[in-house]
């Protein structure tokens, strides 16, 4: 295939971190020597080993535990672990279970990660925030519940940029997060530490959230596979709202299948979250084709357009690179692919930047130290306010909330809300004509692979750009599904790049997939950081 | 959800922006037995001062016209709060009725409780309102300790309905007249909590148990022209609002609200003059002499010279010196920075759902009293009538068991109304039922029973019930309408006041009522006294 010349460096680079799985701690997790490179499901195997009694789930918190304490140190991808012992109090129930031949869930034993803006009840839920350092909700968060009742374990609460507002988690109150690629740059963000403990392997699992690409980036800088669903698809009941109406509760795992499984969990109806819909939500498994089963061609006849505007200039060219490859592995897969334009891509940005901020300068009035979060005693109402909110929120938060105000403030409405809401219906449209003459749109996840901590943290402008890839997406409220796709050269041993697949609304089906087929047939290439290897040795 | 930490704030209150609001409502936790005085002092007030307001009135110089339009905030009595499920009930312990929701925990979200809508329909419909078939909730936005969430969800450019008109009746003593006020419009939105603040002034606390409860704001045209008109508006608003049974409408509670909006202009002019809002109206009577005060104030001010001094502020009505006082000035326009709530879908309604409520709407007040007006009641019995939905119920049912208009509404506006007012009870609450009033008319009308009887039977049904006819045979109270036996008893009469008998025939007539008390006594009330007065008259005569 032609891609492989630009995998070939960092193949090499990779080789020798690829060991045989069983060297590698996981062998809780990755129970049978892999003979093709394509990621097993985690979940499925997991359960499989937990069913036949091969592992127990105590021994697979122990595995967990040490990594924990051998990777976290570097990576920081936690806000908040929960006690060991109530790890394993959980794993010898289900350990009871299952040898008393009890029902158990399908995420039985599934090591969930959960971004911190996702409230959990018996967890702080900061939302990366100092205004609520400490803050416990008294609710789980409709997918967290949801996770738990079907048997997953809640391993901690990830770090992230202070309530989503950042792409790095630099702007995180409490912690900057490390790429478990190359500790000296970034994971990307807001949902660094969820893609970052699924990349390193200290979760099984993780939700995030992508209001701008906050899933997408970060999947894609730390070589994971992230995936936004539609808006509506997963219940917003317990995230911390940043901008409501783009907000969505997003999946990272290390294969197609894992995320596809996590989705499954989580999406749905929810009577306690209006804009949720409906829609009925399919088992995306029962689509999949085993790897041994596939024809040469599977994705015969599938239209794909590669989005001309995204492999444009100023974009990385080790970036686009990847993305042709993969476009040739498609049409090595049957596919027909072709450029597409979408004139209005570039609008989304300015047009996301002004909705995302009038939303949040709305959504964040609610931390004014009254009923919880900090509270800066004053003399004087306004004194109170104005302190508690100094002290609470970080800078980066603040300039959004001024830059919200601003743009709802009257007079101003109708050229900023009122005009990007304009921009937004153009360019639903477009994504709506694109997608009934394509069956997938791709495009990079992100202009880079993942750069240096404090590369960009001063030049708020050049982070915004980055978003360029990921916003229209949530503007026009589609899924779309990032999965590593090849690397660039850099860093100790290369660093991944994400493609991106954007799908029609509610058809989160299909792209998993296209995914699966996509990652079982990409061959030579295995997305695991050094520091999984680095762990164990 | 208790366990959620529900802290004070520390502060002054004093200090609290604005500054004003809050001593009222410092002052409106006042205890309450200070409370009950002031109100009773305030009601006999109101009987002469509103004449001697309308006098008062009637002394201004003509050339100035008031016009008065009202905000009215009227809660919903759904049985769970607009976006959660939280229960509200007045007077309940503070933060007992609150949930993430209404907390404005991170993370909680609003869900449309669909019967505010269905509310808010029926209001708009009875309110004659044109519909937003496609409205949606907007965000107002401000900083408060008693709003959670930092803005308010309600309804900005597009309200559910606009346009509409109220019909209204003006009592007689105030000149009689029917009036029709327009509507603006009507739009849905959530209460805020409630501050209290400590003894002492050290610190506030909040109360969020009223935050979330929905809320319909209704706002007229600026038709009204002096306190009366403004004051019988809102009377038929909670009218309204209790008939379709979408609120108590209880001023005291706050369940109905009204901020009035007051300004004079020059007659002849029509530019409006400087507007004043007022608020702290917990009557009608307070509404309609604060209005008239500040009607009063505003038109002094014109006429000497100073209409600059009227400047654009809300001032508040004080019961005790009865008159508006600054409460704060207008600092600019408050900017709320209203958008689209996406937290909400939009509020689509469907033609079948619409006609479904219109079908449904009960007998509203206006259709109540033009009925009674076209069955010869007077204005006075028809407003009494209709002005309780209860009562005009009561009234209907028993003419729907045949009874006649006229007599129904003389015994429910004398006897039964005072009863109900000695014994402090609703018409729900007395035991005689509309077919017993019905049956009680019939007896009299077809000579069972005698008036004097059939008083003393509604007071036994009123207090106690059962039927007339148990009562009647009970009690032998079948009237006696045996002339041979009525004969028997007016001779026994005049045989044993022979003297009276000789006064009677030297010319004194009036002893007629002599014996037929005499023979009444005799009969224990039961003769027919028809047939006394022919067959006494007959036998004195003779
Ligand atoms: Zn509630």
């Amino acid at each position: 295939m032609k891609m492989l010349s630009t995998l070939q460096t960092p193949r090499s680079t990779l080789s020798r971190f690829s060991l045989p799985s069983s060297t590698i701690t996981t062998q809780a997790i990755l129970t049978h020597p892999q003979p093709t490179t394509a990621p097993p499901s985690q979940i499925l195997t997991l359960r499989h080993s937990l069913l036949t009694n091969t592992l127990s789930a105590t021994d697979l918190i122990q595995s967990h535990l040490t990594r924990i304490r051998l990777t976290e140190p570097h990576l920081r991808s936690f806000l908040h672990l929960p006690s060991d012992q109530s790890l394993l109090d959980q794993a010898h129930d289900l350990d009871r279970r299952i040898a008393a031949g009890e029902e158990v869930g399908p995420l039985a034993g599934v090591l969930v990660a959960v971004k911190d803006n996702i409230c959990t009840a018996d967890m702080p839920s900061t939302g990366g925030s100092r205004i609520l350092d400490g803050y416990r909700p008294p609710f789980d968060a409709t997918a967290v519940k949801r996770v738990k009742e079907l048997g997953g374990i809640v391993v901690g609460k990830t770090n992230m940029d202070e309530f989503g507002m950042g792409s790095t988690t630099e702007a995180s109150a409490f912690q900057v997060t490390a790429n478990p690629w190359d500790v000296s740059r970034v994971p990307g963000g807001s949902s660094g530490g969820s893609a970052a403990a699924v990349s390193a392997r200290q979760c099984v699992v993780s939700l995030g959230s992508d209001t701008g690409g906050s899933v997408r980036q970060p999947a894609s800088f730390c070589g994971v596979v992230g995936l936004k669903p539609t808006y509506g698809r997963v219940s917003r009941f317990g995230l911390m709202a940043y901008a409501s109406s783009l907000d969505a509760i997003g999946c990272f795992g290390s294969s197609v299948a894992d995320a596809g499984i996590l989705l499954h969990a989580i999406a749905g109806h929810d009577r306690f979250d209006a804009t949720s819909s409906k829609q009925e939500v399919p088992n995306f498994l029962s689509h999949f084709d085993s790897a041994s089963s596939l024809e040469s061609k599977p994705l015969k006849g599938l239209r794909i357009g590669l989005i001309r505007e995204t492999i444009e200039d100023g974009v990385d060219a080790g970036v686009v690179s990847a993305i042709r490859d993969a476009a040739s592995h498609f049409e090595a897969l049957g596919c027909s692919v072709s450029e597409v334009s979408l004139p209005s891509f570039s609008l989304g940005l300015p047009a996301y930047y002004v909705l995302a901020l009038s939303e949040s300068s709305s959504n964040l009035s609610r931390y004014d130290g009254i009923r919880y979060g900090n509270q800066v005693y004053a003399e004087e109402l306004n004194s109170l306010y104005g302190e508690s909110r100094a002290k609470g929120l970080g800078s980066e938060v603040k300039m959004r909330i001024l830059m919200g105000t601003y743009a709802l403030s009257a007079g101003y409405y109708d050229a900023y809300y009122k005009r990007a809401q304009q921009v937004r219906t153009i360019i639903r449209n477009s994504f709506k004509e694109a997608l009934d003459q394509y069956d997938i749109l791709i495009s990079p996840a992100a202009p880079s692979a993942a750069y240096k901590i404090g590369e960009k943290k001063n030049d708020p402008l050049a982070m915004y750009a980055g978003d360029i890839m990921t916003v229209n997406v949530n503007l026009a409220g589609l899924p779309a599904l990032v999965l590593p796709c090849g690397f660039i050269e850099n860093g100790p041993t290369g660093l991944p790049v994400g493609l991106q697949m954007i799908g029609a609304a509610f058809n989160e089906g299909e792209l998993l997939r296209v995914g699966h087929i996509f990652e079982q047939t990409l061959e030579n290439c295995r997305f695991v950081p050094p520091i999984v290897a680095d762990s164990v040795e | 959800m208790s366990y959620t930490i529900f802290r004070t704030f520390q502060l002054h209150p004093f200090l609290l922006y604005p500054t004003s609001i809050l001593k009222l409502q410092n002052r409106f936790f006042h205890s309450t037995t200070i409370k009950a005085t002031q109100s009773q002092q305030t009601q006999t007030q109101t009987k002469h001062s509103t004449s001697t307001q309308s006098k008062k009135l009637n002394n201004l110089p003509k050339d100035y016209e008031p016009i008065i339009g009202i905000e009215t905030h009227v809660q919903l009595s759904t049985n769970t709060k607009a976006f959660c499920n939280c229960p509200y009930n007045y007077g309940s312990f503070p933060n007992t009725s609150i949930c993430p929701v209404c907390m404005g925990l991170p993370g909680a979200l609003p869900v449309l409780n669909s019967k505010v809508i269905e509310f808010a329909v029926k209001l708009g419909l009875a309110l004659n309102c044109e519909l937003a078939f496609d409205s949606k909730f907007d965000r107002k936005q401000y900083f408060y300790p008693d709003l959670p969430k930092g803005y308010q969800i309600s309804q900005f450019d597009v309200p559910i309905a606009s346009s509409g008109f109220l019909d209204v009746d003006i009592p007689l003593e105030y000149g009689g007249g029917h009036k029709r006020f327009g509507i603006t419009r009507v739009h849905m939105e959530e209460d805020a909590g409630k501050l209290l603040h400590t003894e002492n002034g050290n610190y506030s606390q909040v109360d969020l148990n009223r935050a979330g409860v929905p809320l319909l704001e209704i706002v007229s045209e600026p038709d009204m022209r002096n306190g009366i008109e403004a004051a019988e508006y809102a009377a038929e608003l909670q009218r309204l609002v209790r008939y379709l049974g979408v609120s108590n409408g209880n001023m005291q509670e706050g369940s109905l609200r009204c901020d009035v909006n007051v300004s004079v202009r020059p007659i002849g002019q029509s530019k409006f003059g400087t507007k004043v809002e007022v608020k702290n109206l917990n009557s009608f009577a307070s509404m309609s002499r604060a209005i008239d005060f500040e009607i009063a104030r505003q038109v002094q001010l014109h006429s000497q010279g100073q209409a600059d001094q009227i400047v654009q502020e809300t001032r508040s009505w004080e019961e005790g010196s009865q008159r508006t006082i600054t409460m704060r000035k207008k600092e600019g326009l408050a900017d709320y920075r209203y958008f689209p709530e996406p937290d909400l879908p939009s509020v689509i309604l469907y033609q079948e759902y619409v006609d479904g409520i219109k079908n449904s709407l009960p007998e509203l007040p206006e259709g109540k009293r033009r009925r009674y007006e076209k069955m010869g009641l007077g204005m006075q019995d028809v407003l009494f009538l209709a002005n309780d939905k209860n009562i005009a119920e009561f009234f209907d049912a028993t003419l729907a068991k045949g009874a006649d208009a006229k007599l129904v509404a003389n015994w429910i506006m004398s006897d039964i109304a005072g009863f109900m007012k000695n014994e402090k009870l609703t018409i729900n609450d007395i035991k005689l039922t509309p077919e017993e009033l019905a049956e009680l008319i019939a007896s009299i009308k077809d000579g069972t029973i005698s008036g004097k009887i059939g008083k003393e039977i509604l007071f036994e049904l009123l207090a106690e019930g059962g039927s007339v006819k148990e009562i009647i045979e009970k009690k032998d109270l079948v009237q006696i309408t045996d002339p041979v036996e009525i004969e028997k008893m007016v001779d026994k009469a005049i045989a044993d006041n022979p003297k009276q008998v000789e006064q009677y025939r030297g010319g004194k007539t009036k002893l007629q009522g002599f014996f037929a008390g005499q023979v009444m006594k005799a009969s224990k009330g039961k003769a027919n006294p028809g047939l006394l007065n022919k067959i006494l008259l007959e036998k004195l005569n003779s």
